[in-house]
């Protein structure tokens, strides 16, 4: 029970913090974000402070929007900054005058700032790797050690990192609102794939925490279907992130041995992988199956899809071939074009795959060498084994090593 | 036994630094503190807890925000607990989170 206790006030951070920090600067200015965080920072450490010494209020969230209000209002307006330079650059609302200058915490305004936060923090005026540090912080409420973990930087790098960006927030004067109509598409591309990179950087991330990384997809995820959940964000593309995603989530469990190493897909127990959200991702595939726009997400979770299926068909692996040509064709990449070569591999034969193999500039990868390893194991013992030593000593963590070594002496 | 009111005070705090985990272990480092002090059945009273947001009136009718305006440390809330004396009062100070945060506890005596 005690364990618990503590457990919500984390789960209430992560939850609450970015839907208070977004309605504050919601009501009185992207501008003034740093004073939001401060002021939903400051909250929480009362509630640290007086639910240890008290005992839980019936309703935290009540509680913490609360003493949220309080301190909003009492900051701006002992500061001035409230009559000066907020109150001026409210919108006029004659009907309902006095109101608009109190945070207000409904679902809706809640859900809106949020969604208009995200439109905000996605924006290419700043870096991309900036809107990913902004992301967990003001929309996933993640703490600075916490981000430099993820992206196994220093402290230090990130706050600066995050405090230009905050920066650039206010002289490129971005404002917390819906893009106008014909601008939803652009901005939405962007606000995608900082989800999606978000996402990799928890599914590829080369930190070792577990936990931390599977809460990077979760947050992912969550960002994902918050934009399904508004009309005009819920395109078919929106959906197909979703979807694949939700396919990728579900070998979370089942790749992470005892030692924390990968478990490499095909020898991963299928049991563990998670059937619910297998299920969710074929709901939203289906969702996504509508419009004219064949976006890399749709394809990425075909092809994720069929991974949710474990025997080998020709059917499968000729569909995947394709949708690896169609992912190329829309942008090249040489990580895809490898992953293809492996496609063609168990589609058509090793011969036609080495044929393309050698045509792929990529010395400088394991990854490459693994795949030739691959190739070469039934044709030619020497060249396979040549192969996995370079991919050997081109592999970057012990883990990676310990796998290569396993299959040069399976050879 | 007599009683003693223990009241923290904390030092202004970095909120860049705060994240769910730290909140977490400060919320449960406070119900550690008092927890240990109630099961030796010395907690006289947890307290009434104070806004950090107030006014101040100072002589002449000057009214100003605060009432942490003008020092270092704000005056977070506070708790009574039973001591055979101030000796005692104090060990039992020890390990108040706010120590941690750079702050600190004052105790005082309650007149009978």
């Amino acid at each position: 029970m005690e364990m618990k206790e503590e457990n919500v006030l984390k789960d209430l951070f992560q939850r609450e913090f970015s839907k208070m920090v977004a309605v504050i600067s919601k009501l009185y200015g992207l501008q003034h974000i740093e004073i939001a965080e401060d002021i939903v920072s400051e909250t929480f450490l009362v509630a640290a402070e007086t639910w240890g010494v008290k005992g839980m209020p019936e309703n935290p969230t009540a509680w913490l929007y609360v003493v949220a209000k309080q301190k909003t209002l009492y900051h701006f307006r002992r500061n001035k900054i409230f009559d000066e330079k907020v109150v001026p650059a409210l919108p006029r609302d004659p009907e309902n005058h006095g109101n608009t200058t109190i945070p207000d915490f409904s679902e809706g305004n809640i859900r809106d700032s949020q969604l208009q936060m995200l439109f905000a923090v996605c924006n290419p005026a700043i870096t991309s790797e900036a809107q990913m540090g902004l992301a967990l912080r003001i929309l996933c409420g993640f703490g600075i050690d916490e981000i430099a973990e993820a992206f196994l930087s220093k402290k230090d790098t990130i706050n600066k990192r995050l405090f230009r960006a905050k920066d650039k927030l206010r002289t490129a004067n971005i404002k917390m609102e819906f893009p106008p109509e014909h601008e939803i598409i652009p901005r939405l591309d962007n606000v995608l794939h900082i989800i999606y990179l978000l996402f990799n950087e928890g599914y590829y991330s080369r930190t070792q925490n577990h936990i931390l990384r599977k809460d990077l997809c979760l947050e992912a995820m969550r960002l994902g279907i918050m934009l399904s959940e508004y009309e005009k964000t819920n395109l078919p593309k929106t959906n197909a992130l979703i979807a694949l995603m939700c396919f990728h989530a579900s070998r979370f469990d089942a790749r992470q041995s005892e030692g924390n190493n990968f478990i490499l897909y095909k020898h991963q127990n299928p049991e563990l992988w998670d059937k619910t959200l297998i299920k969710q991702g074929m709901r939203f595939l289906e969702l996504s199956a509508r419009g004219e726009e064949i976006s890399s997400y749709h394809l990425e979770a075909k092809i994720a899809c069929w991974h949710c299926y474990r025997e080998d068909t020709a059917e499968k692996w000729e569909d995947i071939l394709q949708l690896y040509d169609s992912l190329l064709k829309l942008n090249y990449s040489p990580v895809v074009a490898l992953n293809r070569i492996y496609a063609l591999y168990k589609a058509e034969g090793e011969r036609a795959a080495l044929e393309e193999a050698e045509g792929l500039n990529m010395e400088g990868s394991h990854f490459y060498y693994v795949l030739l390893g691959e190739l070469y194991k039934n044709m030619n013992r020497e060249k396979a084994r040549a192969s996995l030593k370079k991919a050997y000593a081109l592999a970057g963590t012990p883990p990676e090593k310990e796998e290569i070594q396993k299959q040069i002496n399976g050879l | 036994m007599k009683e003693f009111v223990l009241l923290f005070r904390q030092p202004s705090y970095d909120y860049s630094e705060v994240s769910p985990k730290e909140m977490q272990a400060l919320a449960q480092k406070w119900k550690d503190w008092v927890g240990n002090i109630s099961s030796q059945g010395k907690l006289a009273d947890n307290g009434i807890r104070l806004s950090l947001e107030g006014k101040v009136l100072k002589p002449g009718g000057v009214i100003t925000d605060g009432p942490f305006v003008e020092i270092k440390e704000r005056l977070g809330s506070f708790i009574v607990i039973k001591a055979d004396n101030i000796e005692e009062a104090t060990t039992l100070a020890h390990g108040c989170p706010a120590l941690d945060a750079g702050g600190s506890v004052e105790i005082r005596p309650v007149f009978g």
